[in-house]
């Protein structure tokens, strides 16, 4: 048989970042089930927690820690693996296995690189050697060349011809890239990707853009037998980073000939790159002839992939785990048809439809034009058995709000000529859907946008069926036309001015439901083992309701700012737990990238949108027989998401299981709130609710400022503000009250302390808490974006007392049956010190899976226990605080500043981070250490400084400075804050901040690398942002720390301290079994 | 104008959608198929003679119909069942939508309706003999259908022959073989790999001779696919067998079949057969696995390949032979389209196994 390791090193993708997505939890979480399968022990390393590949369940041997060069090399020499699968951890993964041989790591200690080989990784990344490569094969590449400056790219244009697109090596998502037009473009593009290449070497290439641009996703296996998985088609033509496009899957436009033509080249590529797994292929084809180049070439595990993986139901990270370790495609059973084997390739009888998610509804000031650097932070996936219906489910998927298929920008109003922004933005397919509705030509748009004509068509069918629905009376034909082609209640009630549920009663009585089909891998030609479906408006309903206990999970869907990957690891622990408890857990989601959407995962998978709609017709189609018992739901695990359909479904009489709707309004609403907190004596930040400026002012006198300000019913701080005078105060209800549709503005006294929060289990009666974390942050800053520390270090026995005790009274008051989160904020007066609470969630909070993991109490499992009517008594838990590991663990966002242009990096009550990582070591200054290690926050040894402090923080910032320059910093600073330096007798370089002033100025010493680091903090105004603002954009495109609070800067002279050879390197069952022993 | 149209099958169930394409009637063989691209080839391709096709993929036309993609000269499905037909199709290369093309040949189409449940039965039940109409009352379907021959009992592969022998030259002009195509409903792409692999090409009709073949005297016979039940062409395995030892011989899908039958060999009917894009075959002599494309509703028993002929190529989702090759003479023939079109062109190495052994043999 074949020759298998015994022990394989598997490198996780760390954070979520956009580019590096959820999809390497699905790619990570597999390949270790694989080994499991095949009895090969796993060793997984990732920073980032908030991962099901992190579970002890999933992989044998777990390791949070940083993932750096040094840090894997001491898991190296500690679990000796004997193999090492680079392909499963994004760009991260292969970076870092490259950097692994360089050093000789993987030499020294004889570790074999299983799969598809170091030399492979370094052909494909290296864009000169990877051209040659494809010459020397008979395969096609546009004209380009490598240069390590910007007059060699120049020189290069010259000879292409503008337009050319600029692309760095060994970056991921472009980053640093785009496409030049001009050559001013080209300097400034150039010298951006100059910069984010580690390697200092961008490729400048003949641009393809408007080209159709094709992916195949291939596998190959060490006997040479290689298939193609699918192929997917970018609505957006080439141009478009293809993690920002609109993609369908399988390809629409291409006829057999063309479509055999790019599967023939993809072999031919995976063959001479000898790649023994999965790999993603990237073509430019050109829409008038059967000219083609290939663009991109992935010789890993991708976004793609697990698109790929999700719309055909083959399960290739499973898969090339399984290539990886010997197994040849032949030997490996398909596991959705349970008899066929793995070496086919995927049919599918519907078509699938993916739309980004991007983060542009937080970050109003971002640049929205899309390009070759993706911007994306996640993405819905819809499958249907038509375009139209597959785009309009998946447009329900992305949850924007009132944002449909409808919705149009207030400032789209020309009528005739027609003139909309055809540039591609996040906005464009709307604004393509408005000018269609004007009467704009489908191949007029075609002209503009170079979109395939057939997408503009079809697009063209959705606006005749608006119109369609706004003169003629609603039949039941009509109704299941557009039922057909993908209109949700929601949009048939609005141009039949009826309201959704009308809509929905008509339905029912007409008997036009959804019926629901399988994802099945063959096109139906075998009967196929698993339950993965999606609804349809057909005439046969494939799902066999099945009787016996069940639930529904409600999953987080896509992956977008302030809900993140965490709540996919609780949906798929729910699911777990539900299955564990003897129930048939049934999952609901619209997010191809996650675990909680594997075949495997839940014993029933709906890809669906999740709306009310979709979710009642799933649970409707649950109901066993005819007038049989709806399933519960359960809402606490999908974020804001499930929470928010809580009270939809209690409405529409479906039970849901764990804390009630009412119980979750209690603490939404925050009138009813803060008459609850007041009711139990428990202290709370001065509030009140207004909904005019004049109401607000009003409010401001009694409560006085600071204020934080934000809407009712928040997700993630959005549209939050701290505002300090009445100025700001003004300015800010003007536009908050433009955004938020009804809801009244919320403002609260901002009690300027330590904030500190509480996840907790409940069942009405014991109240337990396994953890309590202190921020690093002072209030103020968005709890998703500050570190966080277990368990806390600056709380008096008192005041952890008091937490305990009101969120013991908290959790009882309500009658919380399942989870529960608690933020308080402590107050120091005088001495004294007082507890207020700021928020109650009562749902699966960001940190669930830090704490579970940090304290090995399985919150979910817990929870769901309760919801299935086990008390935490059964469980032997009572009330109360756990006893606290004898570790530190810190929790440190990640941004992804550098991605998004136009974006103030500043820290603030505003979320802005897209993942996070842990730090963990039975020390705070090893724990911080390896946290900022880990989010890319660590300073250089004895490095520059450059800081900009406000007025108002001067004070407190001087101690932090003497500390850092006790450890051996130097300073650069803005004017005020030199002479602040100077005063105190310390060394420093003035550097102007007007920009105008000659050089260099502050962005110069960011940006030609002088300075190591940047401490920046403003104070709430207007002007300040603005000031700060160039500073802080300069330092996240040159990747330079920038720390915008006090406390992180205070928190940093501590551990720089510290050299990280103190570091433990152990699993996280040995981080919490150390204390146990001792 | 909608005008609705329904699709009866033998055991009596009945789909309805609306009519596109002819406005007649068809009656014949309801198989299905999993390519999700190709339609124009799979209308093309006679071995679908006698037969209703419904492709699993849902939206079909939507590069419309071109000048390059035909596999006969017309064509030859009896009726073709889309969930959605393209109106307004997007390709450089498109002359017309597939519905024009379906109703300027005489044929009728049905759109709309849920040809996954349709999929499913012929799945489960297999294949049936079924009508469609947009005229007849579900009673009359009902009587045409039972008044039908069934598809396994008509010589399909005579109605799509060619009547008279004709000649093509090699692509580059530059002959290097002579190759005999005996045509039981050959697809174009054969001819034209052929013609590039510098073959003079005679195709002669399905009932032609052992001796009229030879008379050409050609280095290689290439027996060719075509439609429907291998075991009703007794003329072509009399004209098969006086070619064995004489001439190297390669046969695909219907050749295959008749060539077991020349070695006493034997056929039968799957239960709905293998039609689609995505098989993989495994090459028993060197291991190698291929995505295939097939169409084929009958195979050659394994307990009865033929004397002295073994298995070369099996399924690895059913283990059905897919392959034979002689233990001793030049001999070797496939279930599955080495020709692709529609499909993956991963089998193309068979024809040139072909030459190798024509070139051989001509030595």
């Amino acid at each position: 048989m074949i020759n298998k390791p015994e022990k394989v090193l598997i490198i996780g993708s760390g954070p979520i970042i956009i580019g590096q997505a959820a999809e390497f939890d699905y790619a990570g979480t597999q390949a270790c089930k694989a080994m499991r399968e095949e009895g090969v022990i796993s060793v997984l390393v990732n920073s980032n927690p908030a991962t099901i590949m992190t579970d002890e369940d999933i992989a044998d041997k777990v390791y949070v820690e940083p993932l750096t060069v040094e840090m894997l090399t001491r898991i190296i020499e500690k679990e000796r693996p004997d193999g090492l699968i680079p392909t499963l951890g994004g760009q991260t993964g292969l970076n870092l296995a490259v950097a692994l041989a360089d050093a000789g790591v993987l030499e020294k200690y004889n570790v074999k690189v299983l799969g598809t080989s170091i030399e492979t990784i370094r052909t494909a990344e290296d864009r000169e050697l990877f051209k040659n490569l494809l010459i020397s094969i008979g395969e096609h590449v546009p004209p380009s060349a490598t240069v390590n400056t910007i007059e060699d790219a120049r020189s290069v244009a010259r000879e292409i011809g503008l337009p050319v697109v600029v692309r760095p090596s060994f970056t991921l998502g472009g980053t640093g890239g785009g496409m030049a037009h001009t050559w001013e473009e080209l300097d400034s593009i150039a010298s951006g990707g100059l910069m984010a290449s580690p390697t200092h070497q961008v490729l400048i290439e003949r641009s393809v853009a408007g080209w159709k641009e094709i992916e195949y996703e291939a596998m190959r296996d060490a006997a040479d037998t290689c298939i193609a998985i699918c192929n997917m088609e970018n609505i957006d033509p080439v141009g478009v980073h293809t993690g920002d496009s609109i993609v369908v899957a399988p390809s629409q436009t291409l006829t057999n000939k063309e479509c055999q033509m790019l599967r023939t080249a993809s072999f031919k590529i995976i063959r001479a790159l000898k790649i023994e797994g999965g790999c993603n292929i990237q073509f430019a084809l050109n829409p008038q002839s059967n000219e083609y180049v290939v663009i991109e070439v992935n010789p890993r595990l991708s976004r793609s992939s697990a698109l790929a993986s999700k719309a055909t139901g083959y399960p290739i990270a499973r898969v090339a785990a399984k290539i990886a370790i010997g197994r040849r495609l032949d030997e490996i059973t398909n596991a959705v048809t349970g008899k066929t084997r793995a070496s086919f390739e995927p049919a599918l009888d519907y078509l699938v439809v993916k739309i980004p998610r991007w983060p542009f509804d937080k970050f109003a000031s971002g640049d929205r034009l899309l390009g070759t650097q993706m911007k994306a932070t996640g993405e819905v996936m819809a499958i249907d058995r038509s375009f139209e219906a597959a785009l309009g489910k998946a447009v329900r998927s992305l949850e924007f709000g009132k944002k449909t298929l409808l919705w149009e920008d207030p400032k789209w109003t020309e009528s005739s000529p027609p003139d909309f922004p055809m540039e591609p933005t996040d906005l464009r397919l709307w604004s393509i859907m408005a000018a269609l509705r004007r009467g704009a030509s489908p191949e007029s748009i075609a002209q503009k946008t170079k979109i395939d004509l057939w997408f503009l068509n079809k697009m063209r069918n959705i606006v005749n069926m608006e119109k369609r629905l706004l003169s003629e009376p609603l039949s039941s034909e009509l109704m299941l036309s557009a039922k057909r082609i993908g209109f949700s209640d929601v949009m048939l009630g609005t141009l039949a001015d009826r309201l959704p549920e009308q809509v929905r009663q008509m339905r029912r009585e007409w008997g036009i439901r959804p019926v629901y089909k399988m994802v099945d891998t063959c096109a139906a030609e075998f009967d196929a083992a698993t339950s993965y479906f999606y609804s349809t408006y057909e005439a046969e309903n494939e799902t066999v309701t099945s009787l016996g206990k069940k639930a529904l999970v409600i999953g987080s869907g896509p992956i977008r700012i302030a809900q993140g990957i965490e709540f996919d690891y609780c949906s798929v622990h729910a699911s777990w737990a539900l299955q564990k408890a003897g129930y048939q857990s049934v999952m609901a989601n619209s997010n191809p990238e996650t675990v909680s959407t594997d075949f495997d995962t839940s014993t029933r998978l709906y890809f669906e949108a999740l709306d009310q709609e979709s979710i009642r017709d799933i649970l409707e189609n649950e109901a066993a027989g005819e007038d049989g018992e709806i399933p519960c739901s359960i809402v606490q695990f999908g974020g804001q998401t499930a929470i928010n359909l809580a009270e939809p479904l209690h409405r529409a009489g479906m039970p849901i299981i764990g804390s009630s709707s009412e119980t979750i309004d209690m603490t939404e609403d925050r009138g009813r709130f803060e008459a609850f907190l007041a009711g139990l004596g428990i202290p709370q930040a001065p509030c009140a609710a207004v909904s005019s400026i004049d109401e607000a002012l009003n409010v401001s006198k009694l409560i006085g400022y600071p204020l934080v300000v934000r809407p009712s019913y928040v997700l993630g701080g959005r549209a939050m503000e701290v505002v300090h005078d009445e100025s700001e105060l003004a300015r800010y209800m003007k536009t908050a009250v433009e955004l938020d549709t009804g809801r009244r503005i919320l403002i609260d006294k901002y009690l300027q302390g330590k904030e500190c929060e509480v996840d907790a289990v409940a069942d009405g009666e014991t109240v337990f808490i396994p953890g309590i974390m202190e921020h690093i942050e002072r209030a103020g800053v968005h709890s998703g974006d500050s570190m966080a520390v277990y368990p806390p270090q600056n709380l008096s026995q008192a005041e952890i007392a008091a937490i305990v005790d009101y969120s013991v009274r908290i959790g009882i008051g309500l009658g919380v049956k399942g989870l529960m989160n608690v933020q308080f904020v402590v107050v120091k007066q005088d001495g004294e010190s007082k507890i207020y609470v700021l928020e109650v969630n009562q749902r699966s909070s960001r940190t669930i899976p830090f704490i579970s993991k940090v304290t090995g109490v399985p919150m979910v499992d817990l929870a769901v226990g309760v919801m299935l009517g086990r008390s935490l008594k059964e469980h032997g838990y009572v009330s109360g605080l756990y006893p606290a590991r004898d570790l530190v663990a810190i929790k440190a966002p990640v941004f992804s500043m550098s991605k998004l242009t136009g974006v103030d990096t500043y820290l603030g009550p505003e979320m802005k981070s897209t993942g996070e990582v842990m730090g963990l070591d039975h020390n705070f200054e090893a724990a911080l250490g390896k946290a900022l290690a880990a989010a890319g926050m660590m300073l250089p040894h004895k490095g520059k400084l450059l800081l900009s402090i406000a007025d108002r923080d001067k004070p407190e910032a001087l101690p932090v400075i003497r500390r850092l320059y006790a450890r051996g910093y130097s300073f650069f600073a803005t004017e005020g804050t030199a002479a602040m330096i100077e005063a105190a007798g310390m060394p420093v370089k003035v550097i102007t901040k007007k920009l105008a002033e000659g050089h260099p100025n502050v962005l110069d010493v960011i940006r030609d690398g002088t300075v190591d680091g940047v401490l920046n903090t403003v104070t709430g105004v207007r002007a300040a942002l603005r000031d700060g603002f160039e500073i802080r954009r300069a330092a996240a495109e040159k990747r330079v720390p920038c720390f915008t609070s006090l406390d992180t800067a205070a928190a940093l002279a501590d551990v720089l301290a510290d050299g990280s050879q103190s570091f433990s390197v152990k699993t996280l069952a040995e981080y919490r079994k150390d204390e146990s022993m001792a | 104008m909608i005008k609705r149209a329904i699709l009866m099958l033998q055991d009596g169930s009945i789909y309805e959608g609306e009519s596109f394409g002819a406005d007649c009637d068809a009656v014949g063989e309801v198989v299905f198929n999993t390519s999700m691209a190709g339609y124009q080839e799979m209308l093309t391709d006679p071995s679908y003679a006698g037969q209703i096709v419904i492709p699993t993929y849902p939206l079909i036309g939507n590069y419309g119909i071109n000048e390059i993609d035909a596999e006969s000269s017309r064509i030859q499905v009896r009726g073709f069942v889309v969930r959605e037909n393209c109106v307004e199709p997007s390709h450089y290369l498109s002359r017309q939508p597939i519905g024009d093309y379906l109703a300027g040949a005489g044929v009728p189409g049905i759109v709309g309706l849920d040809t996954r449940a349709i999929t499913r039965k012929l799945r489960d039940c297999g294949v049936m003999m079924g009508v469609l109409t947009s005229t007849r009352t579900p009673q009359e379907a009902a009587e045409i259908l039972a008044n039908a021959p069934g598809y396994d009992t008509i010589d399909l592969a005579r109605g799509v022959s060619t009547g008279e022998p004709y000649e093509l030259n090699p692509e580059d002009g530059e002959s290097r073989r002579n190759i005999v195509v005996v045509d039981y409903g050959c697809k174009y792409n054969v001819l034209r790999i052929l013609r590039s692999l510098g073959c003079n090409i005679r195709v002669v009709p399905c009932t032609t001779s052992a001796k009229d073949i030879l008379a050409y005297k050609p280095d290689g016979v290439l027996l060719s696919p075509g439609p429907g039940n291998p075991e009703l062409l007794d003329y072509a395995v009399y004209a098969i067998r006086g070619l064995i030892g004489f001439v190297p011989i390669m046969g695909i899908c219907m050749g295959n079949h008749l060539v077991a039958r020349a070695f006493g060999g034997r056929n039968f009917k799957l239960k709905f057969g293998h039609r689609g894009g995505n098989q993989p075959v495994k090459d028993l002599a060197t291991g190698h696995i291929y995505i295939t494309a097939q169409n084929h509703g009958y195979i050659v028993d394994p307990d009865g390949i033929g004397d002295g002929l073994e298995v070369s190529h099996v399924n690895l989702n059913d283990d059905t032979v897919e392959g034979l090759r002689h233990k001793d003479l030049p001999i070797f023939t496939i279930q599955y389209h080495s020709e692709a079109s529609s499909g993956p062109l991963d089998a193309l190495y068979l024809f040139n196994q072909f030459m190798q052994m024509v070139d051989k043999e001509k030595k």
